[in-house]
């Protein structure tokens, strides 16, 4: 189960803002007088790192142009003579009655309402967990980290033999509770919560005679929109690639997400009869993860601006 | 320092708390019950009322036969789901059947696996539905796959497996290799191989627990005796030696290449001649067909290399049935589509898809048995396939929790393929995991 | 554990006083309640279920017993649980300061100012962390192939002999590298930001100094950065221990390498699923969730007392 609802799992390492990173106010230094040198060497350096992690997304990128055959046949990392990208795409939509689309729809569906929800509940959580002292507040947190300690996949059975009793496996349903629970997402928002609203704002809207729900509403959630966007923007990576957990719940390919359609069709190739369509796990990979990518690059500012917390003025 | 553990402390001891109050969930009971029945007219009655089955199958060409099926009888309607190939399948069964809860009325499942749920009673025993009296209508290694050791019969046979022996002409007429016809001549064969092309391989095997069964069922061994829950385990005995005399000269000599079946090396490797043959059953050529396109024309069918020169012996490898899982619904209804399908016009339908029956009249027909495929330039590969598929031995079994034993069996025989291990050494170790296993679970186990 | 929340950590500076709390109420229960119901949920009661299971042994034959700690005595002489456990604590030892190394000393460099192209390398960098792991481990499989794969193209073109990734010697080093991959930006992303934030007042005072940037580094940007390295490495204990996803993706590739027992998460399934003895794998779960608690603990206490 943590392998889904947390990034710290499947061998991740997640850190949420220090603590350190987050006290301090001072605003950000142009560092010294007279910007720094730039470096040939050291920009060729970081450049080897950068080329290890590109190399495996133009290989994903230049394999997707090429036919069944042209995968087999030609060099990993140049093009194929033939150039079926579009084939590729267009095939990839519209092959077994366009699943591939229904599969598309479904991981919206679970990244909207999973991750959408988690975002929610851990921006509740980290508020009150920053903000009011109330009784059991600190064993909360030690049981969630407690919690996220025990292998998930042996979770799997109790998990499914609970939802199953309660007529939850095979709906959707299966899959977006457990997606509602972010223990990183909750972690974060404690951590931006307590520096981004001050509590004198918190006294100044009671005293004002509003509720508690109209100050969260008003007072809090506006200040915390830059942590928003990054928790949400993690939720929804988790969301978009959970795939144990489906694996387990769901067993008809209606209510499959994408990344349980493509290994079902990475699956064909081996059964009696199946076909191969290893051209179609590519494309079709490569689809899965444009949509993220395009996510990241355009909510850049936001959810950097979210991870570095201090940076947030009152 | 001492706050932080205290608390830790109690974070733990909440979560035991919520523990202790949840065990409610679970507990599990048997459901003996003696063999059903269910006869003609209440198979026809039910098919007149209508209604829908859940079907669970990875078959792809039952999906025509459901169609089919839903045509003739316009009231059913077949509820066809692709729960997982092979063991991914299995497990979403064994969770279904733990929850007691959407257990599919239908289910495909490989001889292999059968004993496991048979035994402990969670596929219904068909004899009571008129099944027994179709014995003679299927092969004789599907029949004794779906009697599963017991003495009930737990599904009808959908496709079956006779092994032949699939080599690229090419490669062969190339290098002016003969096609083995014993395994010993398999061994030259490879080395000729090799010899000629340092890239070339006889075949691929980088330890596949299906294979492996297959070929000592081949030679004449029978390493698994089961008698109801008493189990014997045995890799000593004569054909079990000539199998691994044999494969450990391919192995110690590289004459394998060490790749993976199904992966896309492997289909690479199928393609451009660098795998050279396959020992594999006949429902092969449709894969070939779909995954190796470039290589058409370029492969032949011939029978199985023999143990003994002369010889004609031949065994089962994969295949499946269509079995009714005990807590599934619908007896009737789900009976009449597994018979349409594995015994009736389903058969032919499946057979047009490219799926090899069981079934003796399709073997023997003169249709089937004179279709020439394209594929093999032309060859009528049935004629091998149906030779093959009469002279399979119907005395082998498999254990009772064979699922498990093929789950590790690169775990124990695998280290045969990558280390000095010898494969006498892995089937020993083999025999040992699996023997503990059956003791744990509640089997008497002896050698 | 609970030194993991932000009022309750050490630092190199005196903390600031913690935020002014409202009068201990229930108030707070309301904001949090639904975060904690879902838990109970999908995390708590699945624990305390198998907690009832680790007591009892299910067989095929024979039916359901209560066994005590038996299972728990049967876990702690297990062999191939160990085995498995040292297996993952030497890639812990291994993969996670090579991957936060190397995110380190990108995060250093991008925060130095003296690269060419920041924004660029920020973002490359990080884009591995939206591939699905799935879908990271298929690609990398497809290119580890010795024969054709893309090591066996490297193979081909330049006529050398690379060692084969799949092989038992170096598959864990291959799972280390994905893992790496997948990971390298994210860290990186971590410290970045810790980074940004460290205050120009500590680089000024270092300038009139004199100190290089060597010294800048170890005397000023790692202390201000050090909660981040911690935790960072909190959660890589806990990610390496899960271990999963990537051996159970390629061991359909290198089945004779990666056993069925390879990662205790992986040992679990295998015992869940494939056994059907989910009882014991229920103990083993349990076992293994102790251990990795108890060592993120001694982590973090050892990590927020030590200098860097």
């Amino acid at each position: 189960m943590t392998t889904t609802v947390t990034p710290a799992s499947a061998g991740s390492a997640a850190s949420p803002p220090s603590r350190a990173a987050v006290r301090l106010r001072t605003p950000r230094r142009p560092h010294s007088p007279g910007r720094p040198r730039r470096s040939v060497l050291l920009t060729v350096l970081t450049g080897l790192v950068l080329l290890y992690s590109l190399v495996p997304l133009v290989w994903l990128v230049i394999s997707a142009t090429k036919t069944q055959e042209g995968l087999s046949r030609s060099f990993g990392l140049w093009f194929d003579d033939d150039f079926a990208l579009w084939d590729n795409i267009a095939e990839t939509f519209t092959y077994g009655d366009g699943v591939f689309t229904r599969w598309l729809l479904n991981t919206l569906l679970y990244v909207v309402v999973g991750a959408g929800g988690a975002t929610f509940l851990a921006v509740l959580g980290g508020y009150a967990l920053a903000k009011f002292d109330f009784p059991g507040r600190r064993a909360v947190f030690a049981v969630v980290i407690g919690a996220v300690a025990v292998p998930g996949t042996a979770l799997a059975v109790p998990t499914f033999l609970m939802f199953s009793t309660m007529g939850l496996t095979n709906t959707p349903w299966a899959v977006i509770i457990p997606s509602l629970i972010s223990p990183f997402g909750l972690y974060l928002m404690w951590v931006f919560a307590s520096e981004a609203i001050p509590t004198e704002l918190m006294e100044a809207a009671r005293i004002d005679g509003a509720g508690e729900v109209r100050t969260f509403f008003q007072v809090a959630l506006p200040l915390l929109a830059p942590g928003i966007v990054t928790v949400s923007l993690f939720t929804m990576v988790a969301t978009w690639n959970n795939y144990f957990l489906p694996l387990i719940m769901i067993k008809d390919p209606d209510w499959y997400p994408l990344t349980l359609g493509l290994n079902s069709w990475n699956a064909q190739a081996a059964t009696a009869g199946g076909e191969p369509v290893f051209h179609l796990v590519v494309t079709g990979s490569l689809v899965t993860i444009v949509p993220l990518i395009a996510a990241f690059l355009l909510l850049q500012k936001y959810w950097q601006s979210g991870l570095a917390a201090g940076s947030v003025k009152e | 320092m001492q706050k932080h553990s205290r608390r830790l402390l109690r974070g733990i001891g909440l979560v035991c708390a919520l523990a202790l109050g949840a065990t409610a969930c679970g507990g599990s009971g048997d459901e003996g019950s003696g063999p059903k029945t269910v006869s003609e007219s209440d198979v026809r009655a039910a098919l007149d009322k209508g209604g829908t089955i859940t079907v669970w199958a990875w078959e792809p060409t039952l999906e025509q036969v459901a169609a089919d099926f839903e045509k003739e009888h316009p009231k059913v309607e077949v509820n066809l789901v692709n729960a997982g190939t092979n063991n991914d399948q299995y497990k979403a069964l064994q969770n279904a059947i733990s929850a007691k809860k959407g257990v599919p009325d239908v289910a495909q499942v490989e001889y292999y696996a059968m004993g496991q749920y048979a035994l402990t009673e969670q596929l219904t025993d068909l004899t009571g539905f008129g099944a027994d009296k179709l014995a003679d209508r299927f092969s004789p290694g599907p029949w004794n796959g779906v009697k599963a050791g017991g003495e009930g019969i737990y599904g009808l046979p959908m496709d079956s497996g006779p092994m032949a022996l699939f080599y690229n002409k090419k490669v062969f007429d190339k290098h002016g290799i003969e096609v083995p016809a014993t395994w010993g001549e398999y061994v030259e064969a490879a080395r000729a191989l090799k010899k000629a092309d340092p890239k070339a391989y006889i075949t691929n095997d980088a330890g596949d627990a299906g294979f492996t069964t297959s070929l000592l069922w081949q030679a004449g061994s029978r390493p698994y005796r089961v008698d109801g829950t008493k189990v014997g385990i045995d890799f000593s005995d004569r054909g079990a030696k000539a199998y691994t005399d044999t494969w450990q000269k391919l192995l110690d000599e590289k004459l394998v290449a060490p790749v993976t079946s199904w992966s896309d090396e492997w289909y690479k490797g199928l393609g451009d001649g660098t795998i050279a043959t396959l020992a594999i059953g006949a429902w092969m050529p449709a894969n070939l067909a779909s995954g190796v396109k470039d290589a058409a024309g370029d492969w032949r069918v011939a029978p199985l290399p023999q143990w003994q020169a002369g010889g004609t012996a031949s065994a089962e490898n994969g295949g499946s049935a269509l079995t009714l899982p005990e807590l599934g619904g619908n007896e009737a209804l789900s009976y009449a589509f597994v018979e349409y399908a594995n015994a009736g016009k389903g058969v032919d339908t499946r057979v047009k898809g490219g799926a090899f029956p069981a079934t003796t009249a399709q073997l023997n027909s003169e249709e089937f048995r004179n279709t020439e495929f394209p594929y093999f330039g032309g060859q009528q590969a049935n004629k091998v396939f149906a030779e093959s598929a009469a002279n399979v031995a119907d005395d082998w079994s498999y254990l009772p929790y064979q699922v498990y034993a093929n789950s590790i069996f690169n775990d124990t025989v695998g280290k045969a393929y990558v280390s000095d291990t010898t494969l006498a050494e892995g089937l020993e170790s083999w025999r040992k995991a699996s023997v503990d296993y059956g003791n744990e679970q509640g089997f008497t186990v002896e050698k | 554990m609970t030194t993991l929340q932000p009022p309750a950590a050490a630092g190199p500076r005196p903390a600031p006083p913690p935020a002014r709390r409202d009068r201990r109420s229930w108030t707070g229960w309301g904001f949090i309640g639904p975060f904690v119901a879902v838990f109970a949920l999908v995390f708590l009661a699945p624990i305390a279920y198998s907690l009832h299971l680790s007591l009892f042994r299910d067989q095929l034959i024979g039916g359901t017993t209560f066994v005590g700690l038996d299972n728990y005595q049967q876990a702690l002489r297990d062999e191939r649980f160990w085995d498995a456990l040292g297996r993952v604590s030497l890639f812990l030892c291994v993969q996670v300061p090579v991957m936060l190394g190397i995110a380190l000393l990108v995060a250093l460099a991008l925060d130095s100012g003296r690269l060419y192209g920041k924004n660029f390398f920020r973002i490359s960098v990080f884009l591995p962390y939206a591939v699905p792991a799935v879908v990271a481990t298929l690609m990398w499989s497809f290119m580890y192939g010795t024969r054709f794969g893309l090591v066996g193209d490297l193979n081909d073109a330049f006529n050398i002999s690379l060692p084969d990734p799949l092989s038992p010697d170096l598959v864990l080093a291959a799972i280390g590298n994905i893992v790496t991959w997948e990971f390298v930006g994210y860290n990186m992303l971590i410290f970045y930001s810790a980074l940004r934030v460290v205050p120009n007042s500590l680089y000024e005072a270092a300038e009139i100094d004199g100190a290089g940037q060597i010294r800048v580094i170890t005397a000023i940007k790692l202390p201000a950065i050090r909660g981040a390295l911690v935790i960072a490495t909190i959660f890589s204990i806990i990610g390496s221990f899960q271990l999963f996803n990537e051996p159970s993706v390629m061991q359909k590739l290198a089945p004779n390498a990666i056993t069925t027992d390879y990662t205790p998460n992986f040992y679990t399934y295998s015992l869940s699923f494939s056994g059907q003895q989910h009882n014991y794998s229920a103990t083993v779960a349990i076992v293994m969730g102790l251990i990795t608690m108890v060592i993120a603990y001694v982590v973090q206490l050892r990590g927020m007392r030590k200098g860097v």
